[in-house]
């Protein structure tokens, strides 16, 4: 039998992993897609923060002479038929994409976590009356349903994140309540009454924890999702507003006249859109391997 | 009269009794029909005593320990007669919230499982500090530092360490003795402890079983030991109650119950444990292992008699016919049946 070097086995498996950094490289090694993933996602909120400093054009500015200026010195990435900077609108569109996919995934899970937490725990009149309407609102695809409600509330950012989360209600209170159902019979939670818990407590304390696992995996997804329905939204002239740039409208703008002559400007924000998108799918994959603590030996 | 006899002598030393159950009626109401999974069961504990309850699986033994914690689901279940007073005050009539404040303080239960008894996402030392912030408001701090006090006192080795690990980090043995710490965290009165070995390895239950009987000694907690093995009663228990289809059958200290049983049940349970001297065929005799034929039968529908009667070897017209008065049979020594005497006999004899 081949001699097994103990030192080395043990440092693949991250025994003598002490410091914060030590760890970031560890769980960087050992889960290289999630490392991209953190990466893609890591440059995003980056550029978010520091679109000034990341630009040299102002993505507002229109200039006549630069009209569907193609990529090259002056504008890295070309100009629309405005000729505004594609580059400085992409940058100063992770804004809003990063702004909507978080605005919309956090309130999304929120509602829906109390909803499905409630509806699971407690059951009886309040899930079955809950149930029905998820029902009713999953009847519709995320966007169809994202598109009535931005269409009702009218164009701006907030009501673009409200008409994005309220669609992803149904989905969390699903699956936060079924992993409710079964984790209300273990028995840890006839434990936790066993000591003197009260209902309520024991909902928030022992159960909601159990379900963050797979919630944050689906919140992952949904960041994406929404961004994408965002993107979309705009495309259909419903999202947030000129002349705020969002990465869905410069696709719509361009793409019907423009994607013959200039197809740069469908390209690099179809580009940015995907990548955020890849990003937090990957991401969110190895963020449920760690967090699991049964998997963090 | 035997019976007055022992009334009498449960008003003498009612101050030493901290648990007094009387005629505790659970039943369940299914589909099926009317289960009377605990139906009449009385028994009192002194302080610091060790009671087991033993019986085969669906006898009530279990449904017993959680009426007493209030714990029976309702629906299906629900506790529709007697009493349960835990130093003179009756459980079964208060408040949820008041409720609330004894169980896991006053009166407190091990499980069965330590596998899955534990919640998988929390630490060791918040989930034994637990019942400390809920009853005794200590911060999460102090919580934790006397969790480790707890950890100690139950035998786990570097407890500063295990309050901060998660149950998948600890083994079995280990988790019961967690559990454990769990439910002693408040030094309650009453512990009752549902099969905590029953998942264990047999040379851990006899850790666990020691223990308890340590920290019974230590701490002068009244234990309540449910179990179906009589291996375990035999070791740590002072007084059994042997249960049957929901009813007590037999109840004695142990030494005369396991020289005297005067339950063909008893008896039955006492000849289906393997004996060493036994297997070596050390005694004249190599006799079999021998099983009571049969199961419990369906709660739903007893016979009118003696519920045991279908499957026991000394049943007559009279066993099936009308149950048996549980009597006191020798001093301290009570019983269900029509034929103890016959029992008795042929051991004495």
């Amino acid at each position: 039998m081949a001699l097994i070097d103990h030192d080395a086995e043990l440092s693949r498996a991250g025994a003598n992993v002490s410091s914060r950094l030590g760890s970031v490289v560890f769980f960087a090694r050992r889960y290289p897609l999630g490392a991209v993933g953190a990466l893609i996602m890591i440059m995003f909120v980056a550029t978010a923060i520091f679109a000034d400093a990341l630009t040299t054009y102002d993505p507002f500015s229109t200039n006549a002479r630069t009209s569907l200026a193609p990529p090259g010195s002056a504008h890295v990435l070309g100009a629309d038929f405005m000729g505004r900077d594609v580059w400085s609108r992409i940058v100063y569109g992770s804004r809003i994409s990063l702004a909507v996919g978080l605005g919309a995934t956090t309130l999304g899970c929120l509602i829906g976590m109390v909803i499905g937490l409630m509806s699971g725990f407690f059951g009886g009149w309040f899930d079955l009356l809950v149930q029905r309407l998820m029902d009713i609102m999953q009847s519709l695809p995320l966007l169809v349903m994202a598109l009535v409600m931005a269409a009702s509330l009218g164009p701006s950012l907030g009501n673009t994140i409200i008409a994005i989360a309220i669609p992803l209600v149904p989905n969390v209170a699903r699956i936060i309540r079924s992993n409710t159902l079964s984790l209300r019979e273990m028995p840890f939670v006839e434990a936790a009454r066993a000591v003197g818990m009260s209902e309520p407590r024991i909902a928030l304390q022992h159960v909601l924890p159990n379900t963050l696992a797979p919630l944050i995996v689906l919140a992952t997804a949904q960041f994406g999702s929404a961004i994408l329905v965002e993107s979309a939204l705009a495309f259909l002239g419903l999202g947030v507003p000129e002349p705020h740039p969002s990465w869905g409208r410069m696709l719509s703008e361009s793409a019907a006249e423009y994607v013959r002559t200039a197809p740069y400007l469908v390209i690099f924000p179809g580009l940015a859109i995907s990548a955020v998108v890849f990003g937090t799918n990957l991401l969110g994959d190895a963020i449920r391997d760690i967090l699991d603590p049964r998997q963090r030996v | 009269m035997a019976l007055t006899a022992h009334i009498e002598e449960q008003a003498r030393d009612a101050s030493e009794r901290v648990l007094e159950v009387d005629n505790l009626q659970t039943y369940f109401y299914t589909r099926t029909g009317l289960i009377r999974a605990v139906d009449g069961i009385s028994f009192s504990l002194g302080r610091g005593e060790t009671l087991a309850i033993v019986g085969e699986s669906g006898c009530g033994k279990s449904v017993t320990a959680l009426s007493l914690m209030r714990l029976v689901a309702d629906p299906p279940g629900r506790i529709v007669g007697g009493s349960v007073k835990l130093d003179g005050v009756d459980l079964l009539g208060l408040d949820a919230a008041t409720m609330r404040s004894i169980r896991g303080n006053q009166i407190s239960m091990v499980f069965q499982e330590p596998m899955t008894s534990l919640n998988p996402v929390m630490t060791i030392g918040r989930q034994i500090g637990e019942s400390l912030v809920l009853h005794q408001n200590l911060s999460r701090a102090a919580a934790l530092e006397r969790a480790i006090e707890i950890l100690q006192l139950v035998g786990i080795p570097e407890p500063r360490q295990r309050v901060k690990e998660y149950p998948h980090q600890l083994s079995g043995g280990m988790r019961q003795r967690a559990m454990i710490a769990m439910a002693l965290a408040c030094n309650p009165k009453v512990l009752i402890a549902d099969e905590p070995t029953s998942a264990l390895d047999v040379t851990i239950q006899a850790q666990i079983l020691e223990l308890v009987a340590k920290l019974q000694r230590e701490l002068g907690t009244a234990v309540i030991l449910i179990t179906h093995d009589l291996g375990v009663v035999a070791e740590t228990a002072e007084r059994v109650i042997v249960m049957y289809a929901g009813r007590k059958v037999e109840e004695a200290t142990v030494g005369e119950l396991f020289a005297a049983p005067l339950h063909p049940y008893t008896r039955g349970l006492m000849t289906s444990i393997p004996r060493l001297a036994l297997m070596r065929g050390e005694t004249k005799a190599v006799e079999r292992l021998q099983e009571i034929p049969g199961m419990v039968p369906a709660l739903t529908n007893l016979p009118p008699g003696c519920a045991f009667a279908p499957r026991c070897a000394f049943a007559d017209d009279a066993c099936r016919a009308q149950y048996p008065p549980y009597a006191e049979k020798r001093p301290q020594h009570w019983a269900a049946c029509w034929h103890s005497d016959k029992l008795a006999g042929a051991i004495d004899g």
